[in-house]
């Protein structure tokens, strides 16, 4: 009676069956479930990733003439008379080395002048929002911005005019200076992060040598980001080759490169193309084409562009292999 | 010695910055002062609903010198914010469940493939999705999902041919994902560990702390993610505009599973349909005004989530 009686041996509520070595099949359904659902999006994204690079390998194989690479393309209703894509092909050539051109100066000095002076702070500020502003910018809207800006009368000279000193505002160098913008902010986010890596002790060992800070930049801290530089300049050449807005809108929609003045190699930059993005768009069902196998064939030369430079960044970004000597 | 002095090079390169902020002011002084034509005809009207849109747009190509610019963009505004809103919530489901699949349960040899992969999707030109879509998905959807009986409901509104508003998001939201998981993957990965084996310690599963811990602290980064994927979206233009037919057309919700077969026509594809009219003084100022509602939104949007990133920045533990 006295005697202290042991508690009664309480209800626990049934404890979660936990497995030390994190077994699945011990966890409780709704872990299980949502874990099933984990796996399915992977292997979703692995199926698509796969079923689109899959099915227009075998599309592409399949309508792939040699011919179409070294034919012009020629506007014609009959589709065995229109021709290849050789001039589309030089179009996105010129426009990735135009484009880039362009971006890499400028994106390399805003990266440069927004770690190494960064002074005073608030326009540093602005200028590193304004580079977000220009990332989150769609592609169709720098285009109309292209448009209403290069059809000024006083700038008549870039692009390919019309009778009486109209000025249409399209030619290629149009194109190169607006998709600049889009390779801007990855160049100049790339560089950023690269320089920001670099310790603060590689400076100062390079100012206790006696180097000018401007010496430092050009010998010391650029060759150090050059990796970074080189991701940044593949991300943002995929970036433009992949665009269709900027090139629809502003290439001057005619399928031949077909130059513009007087002097031989400017003429070119200064007159009309497409590239084979815009050409797989005007041979689509949406554009006036209809020539659905030239379409796929463009389209998968495109996408082997990208997978090369996707395989270029990642390359660039392991250090190693064929592309090893850009470190 | 002379260009390449010290004292030179810090201007010199801050030029280059200023030059950004310069093609910002230009870009938002021009798109604005095309567009003004067409807003100030309309007033806020413009947003409004009221008439067909199509009609409106065709009158507004036609007008003669004293000229027209009666629209009302409501479907555009619907269509957009359909097609955008859709493919982020898709997304940010997709996403999150990749994300948490990469960084806590795949084995590595499937991380290996799915790290490329999800950057590949993130490359693959817009106008190949377009492709995709209207040469295999839209036949696709026209011969298998919808009816012949569905097609004649609404006959007499609007031709269903498979160009839809599920074709636009379910393309969209493979578009956007990438984006959501690289940022949601970075959130994740920087949850601290001391977190993490904290609750396993405690005896919670591996799922239960991704769940309730890895997520919880990474919420910040969620946000951030989707709104720039929003962002990203309200900008597509060439995919769905090759998606989603060349008709504006607000989809009812009252038709029942109809509403997703029904075709959308967001601002930016507007745009693109109607590029070749942008010579037409009254037309081109409508276009215009399309590109400054979807400049003006994506910015805003793009500055949002930038904020809530460099917020994430200062606070992460």
């Amino acid at each position: 009676m006295t005697a202290i009686q042991s508690p009664p041996p309480r209800q626990d509520r049934p404890r979660l069956r936990t497995d030390p070595s994190g077994s699945w099949r011990a966890w409780p359904l709704r872990d299980r479930i949502l874990l099933g659902l984990c796996w399915a999006a992977g292997l979703f994204l692995i199926f698509v990733a796969a079923a689109i690079t899959l099915y227009m390998a075998f599309k592409g194989i399949q309508f792939l003439r040699p011919n179409l690479l070294w034919t012009r393309p020629e506007a014609a209703i009959d589709q065995s008379k229109s021709g290849g894509f050789l001039d589309p092909m030089l179009g996105t050539l010129l426009i990735i080395v135009g484009a880039l051109a362009i971006a890499a100066p400028l994106g390399i000095a805003t990266a440069v002048w927004l770690t190494e002076y960064g002074k005073p702070t608030w326009l540093a500020r602005m200028v590193e929002s304004g580079v977000e502003v220009i990332a989150g910018t769609p592609a169709i809207v720098l285009a109309l911005f292209g448009l209403a800006f290069f059809s000024q009368g006083g700038l008549g000279f870039l692009s390919t005019t019309g009778e009486g000193g109209a000025v249409f505002g399209r030619s290629l160098l149009i194109c190169c200076t607006v998709l600049s913008l889009e390779a801007l902010p990855m160049i100049v986010g790339a560089t950023r992060e690269g320089l920001m890596s670099t310790p603060r002790h590689v400076r100062e060992a390079s100012y206790a040598l006696g180097k000018t800070r401007a010496a430092t930049i050009h010998r010391v801290l650029l060759p150090t980001a050059r990796p970074n530089i080189a991701t940044g300049c593949a991300l943002g050449m995929g970036r433009v080759a992949g665009d269709t807005a900027v090139v629809l809108l502003l290439g001057g929609g005619t399928l031949q490169l077909a130059a513009n003045g007087s002097i031989p190699g400017l003429n070119t930059l200064q007159g009309t193309g497409s590239t084979l993005t815009t050409y797989v768009y005007a041979n689509s069902p949406s554009g006036e084409g209809g020539a659905p196998e030239k379409a796929y064939a463009a389209a998968f030369l495109l996408l082997l562009l990208v997978l090369a430079l996707n395989w270029a960044v990642d390359r660039i970004a392991r250090g190693d292999g064929r592309l090893g000597w850009i470190r | 010695m002379s260009w390449w002095s010290d004292r030179r090079v810090g201007p010199a390169l801050g030029s280059a910055g200023v030059l950004v902020l310069l093609i910002i002011a230009g870009m938002a002084v021009y798109v604005t002062k095309e567009a003004w034509p067409s807003f100030s005809a309309n007033g806020l009207a413009w947003f409004g609903s009221g008439g067909d849109a199509n009609v409106q747009l065709a009158e507004i190509f036609r007008s003669a010198p004293p000229f027209e610019y009666t629209l009302r963009a409501w479907p555009l505004v619907y269509g957009t914010a359909l097609a955008a809103g859709g493919a982020v919530v898709a997304g940010l489901v997709l996403s999150i469940l990749a994300a948490l699949y990469i960084v806590a349960f795949a084995p590595p040899s499937i991380t290996r493939i799915l790290e490329p992969v999800v950057r590949l999707l993130a490359g693959v030109p817009s106008v190949i999705y377009g492709l995709i879509g209207v040469l295999v998905l839209v036949p696709f959807v026209n011969d298998h999902l919808i009816s012949t009986e569905r097609k004649e409901s609404v006959f007499y509104v609007i031709q269903l041919t498979g160009q839809s508003l599920l074709i636009a998001t379910a393309l969209l939201t493979i578009m956007i994902v990438p984006i959501m998981i690289s940022i949601a993957v970075d959130a994740l990965r920087s949850v601290p560990s001391s977190w993490t084996e904290g609750a396993l310690a405690l005896g919670a599963n591996r799922m239960r702390v991704m769940w309730t811990i890895g997520l919880r602290a990474s919420r910040p980064a969620l946000v951030a993610g989707a709104v720039l994927a929003l962002a990203r979206a309200l900008g597509e233009a060439i995919m769905l505009a090759m998606v989603s037919g060349g008709v504006i057309f607000s989809p009812n919700l009252l038709d029942g599973p109809t509403f997703f077969f029904e075709p959308i026509q967001p601002f930016a594809a507007a745009i693109v349909q109607g590029a070749e009219g942008i010579t037409v003084k009254p037309f081109g100022s409508t276009l215009f005004a399309f590109a400054a509602v979807i400049m003006v939104s994506s910015v805003g949007l793009s500055i949002t989530g930038s904020v809530v990133r460099r917020r994430l920045r200062k606070f992460a533990a």
